[in-house]
């Protein structure tokens, strides 16, 4: 009794390992581009973080309006009979992310999603996402879209020379400010910082008014990526070396460069030129928009996304952060070296642009209807339509041709930014190397001296990517 | 025992029948008190079993596995967990953020639920059980509010009262400005939950005054007993076993308690990051499975270690060893008359 009793134990616990050890390993999907390629009952799924009447309204509008009612015509005209449903989200990034992998993780997910290009690294290695060409077969590459696509956009879904998805645009970052506080200050109105000293001398300037929040550069862990994207990273390209070297594989680790960057924080938020407290608000950068759009803000540092979908003058997409009068308020400029000719490769200016764009998910049911949705919304006829609510730097370039023109920022981002810009890499540590930089941030923020924060970023990175792969000095 | 004796004894109420000690003791020799034989008791406690086996013991065993993991939500280790031991424990426990955690843990469960919600609930309890039947059922319903609203409601309303530069606390204050979830994260997520889960204290507290003999009471208001030695003397020895049985409850969920996340989101700076909200972050925002399921492991054995201390607690304080303790003080007392 006792014996067979010990077995049966021992048996159970085996079995019980062999089991979960199945189950821990990622799931294999085979690609099959030709799956259902004939069907004539067809669903499919897009999904974004988008919603109506929240985050980038106009986009989730584009999408429920115009690229689902289209592309059912479209598809009956052919006889066949498609339903598409637009899953919508209006959250923060990094909670929009872990929702899509922990989808896709599982094998579920949108048919079509928004990713952002950064994320790729980490999609793909953990073979959550696929190359076009297995999933969807020769026919991704014989899209005509492509050759209006421009490579360095196409870059931003493209990892290991594979690409694998369509490119929605790209985007760049500058400085915004406030005109009216500038005037009450004795500042220009056409103002372009040449240096960081030059930022640190108008916000002085700006101090003097009482109620006002001279400067606004991203910091601190709860505003993401947001503090890596607008403020870190733009400010490291003004050191004159990148975050990641492609060729030697290394992460900056407490270079000079980083100190500078962690020590210009501390000049900003140690000496009540910026807000302290803002960046450790868990709805931190949405008040930073609120307040800006309330003229508490005097000098911002943001991305394109910042001007056409929180301060647009158009309060259906906008909402409460609308400004009516933001074309004759809101100035812009570009982001300065650290001293002129610092910057990545001896530049004065610098900028940093990303990207996302439309994913496929391998798991689909329907590749080949999946694809052509994908293309469908990516077509000219529908980045036009999109612009007529929202002009963006589309990834088309005959789109852009006549689009931007409407736009004061988007064609000076598009004739001026580009061509200075950096890109983040879309290496599978990036997002925890972005989590260490964010985290170096916060201690300044917190009142930590720049040298610790720098070292602390340093251990944190070794942990993160292996003492291998860390440029120290 | 024979099946026919069986539904007399099984009634509840047997225990207030003549007759109950007999019951009682005859339970202390025979296990099979019910009469049920081990078959078919087999097949009554069985679905209960298997509903433990597979949403309690299952996913503890899966935890124990995937903490022995380098194991993520994405990248190549999502793809190909390799086996690294116990490293992810020894790594948490040198993590100055687990350990700092840890300790806010132990802040929290400790000044919100162990004595905020149990002295709030008791007090509430006490003062207001004479009160008239209306402010009585008033109060209730407010404090009850409180308890059964949506944690995500709740934690909206509360920052709107707490918000920086509208809130209505600030308002009330004229303090504009003063951000209480930033300077004062702690001691927001204290007094949050303190509000939030009196409720429960005070229900129990107030049926468990209840059963307070009026009688002994009274003997001793006569005797000259005031409030608080009343309160001490003769409520509190009788009250004590649901304030331990209380007091393990509320520990319990306040030690896994996710809310703070709501209110704070942990920081700033990992201030008022409680282990439920560090394991939130670095599993499923940072998406170290392997890690986030070896610290879950950890919160698991703190919340049995504190089930056990309870439970012993429970156990040494029953009727029986006080009966004894009591009787050995009387002895005690009559050695010392009697030299």
């Amino acid at each position: 009794m006792r014996r067979s009793r010990q077995v049966t134990t021992i048996v159970c616990c085996v079995a019980l390992s062999a089991l979960l050890a199945g189950c821990v390993a990622g799931k294999k999907t085979k690609s099959d581009p030709t799956k259902n390629a004939k069907a004539k009952d067809v669903s499919l799924t897009i999904n974004a973080n988008d919603v109506v009447g929240g985050k980038n309204a106009a986009e989730a509008n584009w999408i429920n309006s115009f690229v689902i009612p289209g592309f059912q015509k479209m598809e009956k005209a052919k006889g066949i009979n498609a339903t598409v449903k637009f899953n919508g989200a209006g959250v923060d990034d990094e909670q929009y992310k872990t929702k899509l992998e922990l989808n896709l993780k599982t094998g579920n997910g949108a048919d079509v999603f928004a990713a952002d290009g950064i994320w790729l690294g980490e999609l793909a290695s953990a073979g959550y996402v696929k190359p076009l060409d297995q999933v969807v077969g020769p026919s991704a590459a014989t899209w005509d879209g492509w050759s209006q696509i421009n490579k360095s956009v196409q870059q931003n879904l493209t990892y290991k020379d594979k690409l694998y998805g369509i490119p929605n645009g790209t985007d760049g970052r500058v400085i915004y400010f406030n005109k009216t506080l500038f005037g009450q200050a004795g500042l220009p109105a056409a103002w372009q910082p040449k240096s960081w000293a030059d930022i640190l001398s108008a916000g002085q300037a700006l101090k003097r008014i009482s109620g006002v929040n001279p400067i606004q550069i991203n910091a601190g862990t709860p505003m993401g990526e947001a503090t890596t994207a607008q403020g870190f990273l733009p400010l490291l390209a003004g050191t004159g070396k990148p975050l990641f070297d492609e060729a030697t594989g290394k992460w900056q680790g407490a270079s000079s460069g980083v100190k500078d960057v962690l020590n210009f924080y501390k000049q900003i938020y140690g000496a009540g030129l910026g807000d302290p407290k803002l960046q450790q608000d868990k709805a931190g950068r949405d008040e930073s928009f609120a307040n800006f759009s309330k003229g508490k803000i005097g000098i911002l540092i943001e991305g394109d996304y910042f001007w056409r979908s929180i301060i647009c003058p158009d309060k259906k997409t906008c909402n409460a952060t609308a400004m009516a009068n933001r074309n004759s308020v809101v100035g812009y400029a570009k982001i300065p070296a650290e001293k002129p000719g610092m910057g990545v490769k001896g530049q004065d200016f610098v900028s940093v642009s990303g990207g996302g764009g439309w994913m496929l998910n391998p798991g689909t049911k329907f590749p080949q209807q999946a694809w052509e949705l994908m293309t469908y919304m990516v077509s000219a006829e529908a980045q036009n339509e999109l612009a007529k609510a929202e002009i963006r730097i589309s990834p088309r370039d005959d789109v852009n041709a006549t689009t931007l023109a409407n736009d004061p920022l988007l064609s000076y981002i598009s004739k001026t930014i580009l061509p200075i810009t950096t890109y983040r890499p879309s290496d599978q540590n990036y997002n925890p190397v972005s989590v260490a930089i964010q985290q170096a941030t916060a201690d300044v923020v917190s009142g930590k001296s720049a040298s610790t924060a720098a070292n602390t970023y340093q251990s944190s990175l070794q942990k993160a990517v292996g003492d291998a792969h860390v440029e120290t000095g | 025992m024979t099946l026919t004796s069986k539904p007399a004894e099984a009634e509840p109420t047997a225990a207030a029948l003549p007759g109950a000690a007999d019951v009682v003791q005859r339970a202390r020799h025979d296990p099979d008190v019910a009469g049920l034989g081990r078959g078919r008791a087999t097949v009554f406690v069985a679905p209960a079993l298997v509903i433990v086996a597979v949403f309690l013991v299952f996913p503890a065993i899966w935890t124990l596995y995937l903490g022995l993991l380098d194991y993520s939500l994405t990248g190549a280790t999502a793809q190909d967990p390799s086996f690294v031991g116990s490293q992810n424990y020894t790594d948490a426990l040198s993590d100055p953020v687990f350990t700092k955690a840890l300790y806010l843990t132990l802040l929290y469960v400790g000044f919100s639920a162990v004595i905020g919600q149990n002295i709030l609930g008791f007090l509430l309890a006490w003062y207001f059980r004479t009160a008239p039947r209306a402010v009585r059922s008033t109060l209730n319903v407010l404090v009850l509010l409180a308890w059964i609203l949506p944690g995500s409601v709740v934690a909206f309303l509360w920052q709107a009262l707490l918000d920086r530069q509208n809130g209505s606390l600030n308002a009330l204050l004229h303090t504009t400005g003063t951000a209480w979830t930033i300077d004062h994260p702690m001691a927001v997520i204290v007094i949050f939950n303190i509000w939030r889960g009196a409720a429960f204290s005070m229900l129990l507290y107030a049926a468990a005054l209840n059963t307070v003999p009026t009688s002994h009471l009274e003997v001793a208001r006569m005797a000259g007993a005031r409030p608080w030695q009343q309160l001490r003397d003769i409520v509190l020895p009788t009250v004590r076993r649901h304030v331990l049985t209380n007091t393990l409850l509320i520990t319990l969920w306040t030690f896994n308690d996710f809310t703070p996340y709501l209110l704070t989101g942990g920081g700033p700076d990992h201030r008022s990051e409680t282990l439920p909200v560090y394991i939130y972050k670095t599993a499923i925002l940072g998406g170290h499975l392997g890690y986030g399921s070896a610290i879950s492991l950890l919160l698991l054995l703190a919340n049995l270690v504190i089930a056990v201390f309870y439970i012993r607690l429970l156990r040494g304080g029953d009727d029986e060893s006080a009966l004894r303790k009591a009787e050995r003080k009387a002895r005690r007392a009559e050695a010392a008359v009697a030299s």
